[in-house]
């Protein structure tokens, strides 16, 4: 299979790639760039952050579960692109040195890639765009203040070439044909029809969306994937439309575009999205695999069933559709039959009355415990509809139907809301694990039903908006 | 003067580039191999069958060694032989290496390793400090007991007594850099070692024997690490001796890293800490009588576990004056990884333990833990005839300048933290379901190794007929920023610019015998080093222009890169051509060994430490007491680097200590599950801090002052003591949630959002 893509600039054809060849190892066994490290191996700590540009333009992503296939047709800067040809260093690099924000430096040229992919896109949010970045030495106050410093900076020439240069100087490689009579070790469909064929043929095989977690099937389980489905070309089966009811979501729509597209109709949810993983996670992730794996403790899907949604399945001309919860049958356990596939999922719009609660270790960049989201529908002091679904809960994500129970039809007053909390214990029983306990698990998941009433009623109950 | 200037690190310039090499960047020459090791998925048992069939036939494997093929010594402890590269018979824990794989690739090396069919005949691990206890298992024949003065009688008789018990968690080192090894074979058996160590004199060390040969046939070298904390101050020797050991059997070059996941499984980390406390106090919280007990989980091998408990009994009293006081020391063997040196070195544990006793008087006399903290500070400086005896630790070491007094006193303004306290209590009468905290918390952090003869370094620099320096010392940089600073020591001596001198890879044939880089000694020790090589040939120049121009040696002055001597001025690279052409040695080594300490660890006295180092912090937290979530407002905090020799770099290591060691007791969680096996062994699971949890308000400044001890331009230790600076951050987390109710809250650590929830419960009653 071949593919072909823009290297700090230069084109690079490749043939005969394998579908597991992280771009990392790519990038420092053939290519001796070893400026890009490794750290974790799982997309975790950024060390190994690439810039990749293509027609959304330019993006942070972790390059140790990145597989070349994904980059066909696209541009990708590391850490050796980031200064100008003539070796005179981006702001961002400069800014690092001034201010202190190298110690060991083996984080460094992540940080430098996320920074100045930040940079090129004007965000200036820094603790988001480098939640994705882990460094043990600095404490991170010279990173950010070498951040704030570049800021004002302008982006290098060189760096707004690549986009400038990208749709019309790189040939995507031929990605279709296995060629010789061989099946093809992976394809990459361009439309939903051409995939819906192909997996309907190839039943046994591994879609690829953004590899955010199938990147680890490999990586750290070494399993083998079988024929692959690269779904990165599927032009399709991404993006969010708007219709009568509310939104359709393709599966490819990344959690960077469910973000953005959210934030406007449910903040909350937005915030919710802006801790799933970093920027590179959300960046490359996307809701329709966030979904299809079945985490219990994926955060896109409690906040997806908490708004009602609807999902759609199509195995090659045959389509279904569902409500999200019902996709869930138990741990690892999903209604999806072989060869089926998640098409897309269906919001319908509302009042926006849905909070998400998100419990972790650690703020930014850490999966929950818990993932308490909850709708419920207040009219005339009554309530009318409530939607809780929990994430981290069971071995599922999953509605908590007698605490809604003890919510519908009763006053919308705290003696209401202790009552739903102590139904919870109906509702679930989940389990102990490094994370959490089960006990800490069920006190919070009750916890955030008082927490909307808390927040419905004014108090300040988000630690984020104290100031110091 | 390139001394006391806010000089980056010296290679910024290669970090920010990606150009900075670490030794899995280093080419490596043609057919080298990759190893990984085969790791026990088992706690305790004994290894009755290896099946290694399918690891020899996977594809890529060209060796596969198990103890037997080791043909001379097979261990890698740094203390006493308890540490066997590979498994013989018993296996000690989940994650000890049980065979290694070479490979053509790192990948296929790692998926070999997966592949072996071990049979381990289990039996019953000892995994937690409870169990240990209850089988006697433990290092040394019994605790250690430090301490002076009729405890029982001072507690007893105290006005006030309370009890507690603190669990004080672990930490994983999470350098960013796993840990790696690159052994390249020579003519005549001898072996060129590249290591990401701390210690390149132990890894020779282990090399030497696990070749069979002696330490001159192996020569290590270190150019820089990716982060290190005290993880690669021992924990590199496997790797470094396995790929020595395969490159001798296979004749090529061999490499070896850890994937994280194993780094994280395989190796040591910061010991866990039972303490037991029962203290008496009077009425304004001084105390009277302490009793501490440590209980330090060690793991399987002794690695450095004594001398870190030691330490941990050495700070049992961090800034306070304890009467009668007795520091009882259990060092507990049990089936997990080794623990190891970690920045602080069990410094944090044993000055943990104290806090919480001056936060736990405080909150039963209802005061603020401030007033009970300066009640017990040690004697201040001055005219302290009158309290001679408040000066004294319980090791018998008097604190001479102890100026933690002025130090806080200084803080409390600048941070404003009367008015902030009080403004916290506003909030917390006004607010149900966020509470705040704030805590100040001070350090008081010995500097020395307490294995005396450790402080000791060498330097070895040459100056080339052009003027441009060589620099090498025993020092190993691993992101602190110590190659830097000893450069500037270099270049000040010479009065020439820095550029002119060259910072090179630590290497064992330049400077032998080094102690590792720990111990926060680095430049106090190597910036001497080199101090006293520069000047030796600085004499000798001095010495041929006093002769030329007729003046003497003590006249010719180094500045501004020229040398005047009589009346004539000269470029520096002039004079060098001059001692060249006189034949003048323009090479020296330097040595330098810390004066003043004297130390007896098993009966507890002397001076173990040349001098103290301090610092101290106010945090303020709130938290969330429907979850425990919480989060650092803002951090205020004093240190004390004497006259600092690059006031960036150090502040650098404040902040960078100061996030470290909040991380330690907050977020990051070390999990076993009841079988020894580690659930925390990723970023996915153990959270180090990430950017959004360090303080939102971040200030740091410099005390200033000088070292009152003869140290390297007065300056003073800086990489270890402010991790403590992080225990303000638990002592604001205790404050936050005893704001929740009148009862004791016991809050543990780490206190995670769950721990911190739990104790709101408590505390509500």
């Amino acid at each position: 299979m071949e593919i072909a893509f823009r290297l700090n600039g230069e084109t690079v054809a490749l043939h005969d790639v394998a579908p597991t060849v992280t771009l990392l190892d790519w990038l420092r066994d053939a290519r001796g760039l070893t400026g890009t490290k490794e750290g974790c191996n799982e997309g975790d700590c950024g060390a190994c952050t690439v810039m990749v540009t293509d027609d959304d333009g330019a993006k942070a992503l972790n390059a140790c579960i990145l597989f070349l296939p994904q980059l066909n047709g696209k541009a990708v800067r590391t850490v050796e692109g980031i200064a100008a040809p003539d070796g005179t260093l981006h702001p961002v690099q400069q800014a690092m040195i001034d201010h202190h924000g190298s110690q060991c430096g083996f984080c460094t040229p992540g940080f430098i890639v996320s920074m100045a992919t930040a940079h090129l896109n004007g965000a200036t949010d820094h603790d988001t765009q480098l939640a994705g970045n882990l460094c043990r030495c600095t404490g991170y106050a010279p990173i950010i203040r070498a951040a704030e410093a570049a800021a004002e900076q302008p982006v290098p020439d060189h760096l707004q070439e690549t986009l400038f240069l990208l749709a019309k100087n790189i040939p995507g490689g031929d990605a279709a044909g296995g060629g010789g009579g061989q099946p093809p070790l992976w394809v990459q469909p361009e439309t939903i029809a051409e995939l819906a064929k192909w997996y309907a043929a190839n039943p046994q095989g591994t879609l690829i969306a953004g590899a955010t977690d199938v990147g680890l099937w490999v990586t750290k389980a070494f399993r083998d994937l079988g024929p692959v489905a690269f779904l990165n070309q599927c032009a399709d089966l991404k993006g969010i439309s708007k219709t009568d009811e509310g939104w359709r979501i393709g599966a490819m729509t990344t959690l960077t575009e469910l973000e953005e597209s959210m934030a406007p109709h449910h903040p909350s949810f937005a915030a919710l999205m802006r801790r799933y993983g970093s920027v590179q996670v959300r960046n490359a992730a996307t809701i329709g695999g966030n979904i299809a794996n079945g985490s219990p403790i994926g955060d896109g899907s409690p906040a997806l069933i908490a708004l009602g949604a609807r999902l759609h399945l199509r195995r090659g001309d045959a389509r279904r559709e569902m409500a999200l919860e019902d996709f869930f049958l138990g741990y690892g356990k999903q209604d999806r039959a072989p060869g089926e596939f998640v098409e897309a999922i269906t919001v319908p719009d509302q009042p926006d009355r849905l909070r998400c609660y998100k419990l972790s270790k650690r703020f930014d960049q850490d999966i929950s415990a818990v993932c308490g989201c909850l709708t419920i529908t207040v009219e005339a002091g009554q309530v009318t509809r409530a939607r809780l679904a929990y994430g981290g809960m069971a071995g599922t994500p999953k509605r908590a139907g007698h605490a809604e129970a003890a919510l519908v039809g009763q006053p919308w007053d705290e003696e209401t809301v202790r009552s739903a909390m102590a139904a919870l214990g109906e509702d679930f029983a989940p389990l102990s694990d490094m994370r959490a306990s089960a006990a800490y698990r069920m006190e919070t998941a009750r916890n955030m039903l008082l927490r909307y009433w808390y927040a419905d009623q004014g108090e300040a109950v988000d630690a984020l908006e104290i100031a110091p | 003067m390139s001394v006391a200037k806010p000089l980056p690190h010296d290679a910024a310039a290669l970090h920010v580039t990606g150009a900075a090499r670490y030794v899995d960047d280093i080419p490596l020459p043609k057919g080298a191999l990759h190893l990984a090791f085969g790791l026990s998925e088992v706690a305790s048992g004994v290894l009755t069958h290896m099946d290694l069939d399918a690891v020899r036939s996977a594809p890529g494997v060209q060796a596969v060694l198990t103890a037997e093929d080791l043909p001379f010594d097979n261990d890698v402890s740094p203390s006493i032989h308890d540490e066997p590269l590979l498994a013989t018979g018993t296996v000690h824990y989940v994650g000890q290496p049980l065979f290694v794989v070479a490979a053509t690739s790192h990948l296929a090396a790692r998926r070999a390793a997966r592949l072996g069919r071990i049979e381990i005949a289990e039996t019953a691990p000892i995994l937690t400090i409870e169990d240990a206890l209850a089988q006697n298992s433990r290092f040394e024949d019994g605790p250690r007991v430090y301490g002076r003065g009729d405890v029982e009688a001072s507690i007893a008789g105290a006005p006030h007594q309370i009890s507690g018990q603190l669990h004080v968690g672990g930490q994983e080192h999470f350098y960013l850099e796993g840990q790696a090894a690159l052994a390249l074979p020579q003519e005549g058996g001898d072996m060129v070692v590249m290591s990401s160590t701390q210690h390149p004199t132990e890894i020779q060390h282990k090399v030497a024997e696990a070749l069979g040969v002696p330490m001159h046939s192996v020569r290590v070298e270190t150019r820089r690490m990716g982060g290190g904390f005290g993880g690669k101050e021992s924990q590199g020797n496997a790797l470094a001796v396995a790929c020595a050991v395969v490159a001798r059997a296979t004749g090529r070059p061999c490499r070896m890293r850890y994937d994280r996941d194993d780094d994280m499984v395989i190796t040591g980390k910061r010991h866990d800490f039972r303490i037991d406390y029962t203290v008496g106090f009077d009425d304004d919280g001084a105390v009277l009588g302490i009793d501490f007990t440590h209980y330090a989980r060690c793991g399987w091998a002794q690695d450095l576990s004594l001398p870190v408990a030691d330490r941990a009994m050495l700070h049992a009293d961090n800034a306070y004056f304890l009467p009668a006081v007795r520091i009882t020391s259990h060092r507990l063997k049990t089936n997990t990884q080794s623990a190891t040196a970690f920045r602080g070195f069990g410094g944090p544990q044993g000055m943990l333990g104290v806090e919480r006793v001056m936060d736990h008087i405080a909150q039963h006399l209802r005061c603020d833990p401030l007033a009970v903290r300066r009640r017990n500070f040690y004697a201040s400086g001055g005219d302290i005839s009158g309290q001679k005896k408040r000066n004294v630790t319980p090791y018998g070491q008097e604190v001479e300048d102890f100026i933690l007094p002025e130090m806080v006193d200084a803080l409390t303004v600048s941070s404003g933290y009367e008015a902030r306290r009080r403004a916290v209590a506003d909030w917390n009468a006004q607010n149900e379901v966020l509470k705040r905290g704030i805590a100040l918390t001070p350090v008081k952090f010995g500097i020395s190794f307490t294995l005396t003869h450790l402080n000791q370094a060498g330097a070895l620099v040459h100056v080339y007929q052009d003027g441009s320096i060589h620099l090498n010392h025993g020092g190993t940089e691993m992101g602190q920023g110590l190659f830097q600073k000893v450069a500037q020591v270099a270049a000040d001596r010479f009065g020439v610019d820095l550029a002119q001198v060259k910072i090179t890879a630590t290497d064992t044939g330049k400077v032998p015998n080094t102690s590792a880089t720990a111990a926060s000694s680095g430049s106090d020790l190597n910036g001497m080093a080199v101090k006293v090589a520069c000047d030796t040939i600085r004499d000798r120049m001095a010495d041929l222009l006093a002769e030329r121009c007729q003046c003497t040696a003590a006249q010719v002055v180094f500045r501004e890169g020229q040398v005047q001597a009589g009346g004539a001025s000269y470029g520096f690279a002039e004079v060098a051509q001059m001692a060249y052409q006189a034949r003048v040695s323009l090479s020296s080594t330097g040595f330098y060994k810390t004066p003043k300490v004297k130390w007896d660890r098993i009966k507890g006295e002397g001076r173990p430490f040349f001098y103290f180092a301090y610092g101290a912090a106010v945090t303020e937290v709130v938290v969330d007491t429907l979850t425990g979530e919480n989060r650092i407002l803002r951090a205020d905090i004093l240190h004390d680097v004497g006259a600092s020799l690059n006031p960036s770099l150090d502040i650098g290591q404040i902040e960078g200590g100061y996030v470290q060691g909040a991380g330690w007791l907050t977020t990051e969680e070390l999990v076993w599950d009841d079988k020894g096996r580690l659930r925390t062994h990723a970023p996915s699971t153990y959270k180090i801090p990430a950017c959004s949890d360090r303080p939102d308000v971040f200030n740091v400044a410099l005390w200033d002052g000088e070292n009152r001890e003869e140290t390297i331009y007065r300056s003073k230790a800086v990489g270890e003591p402010p991790l403590m600076l992080g225990i303000s951050a638990y002592s604001a987390l205790c404050d936050a949630v005893q704001a929740c109710g009148p009862v004791y809250a016991d809050l543990q650590t780490p206190a995670t959002a769950e721990a911190v929830l739990a104790a709101i419960g408590r505390a509500r009653g």
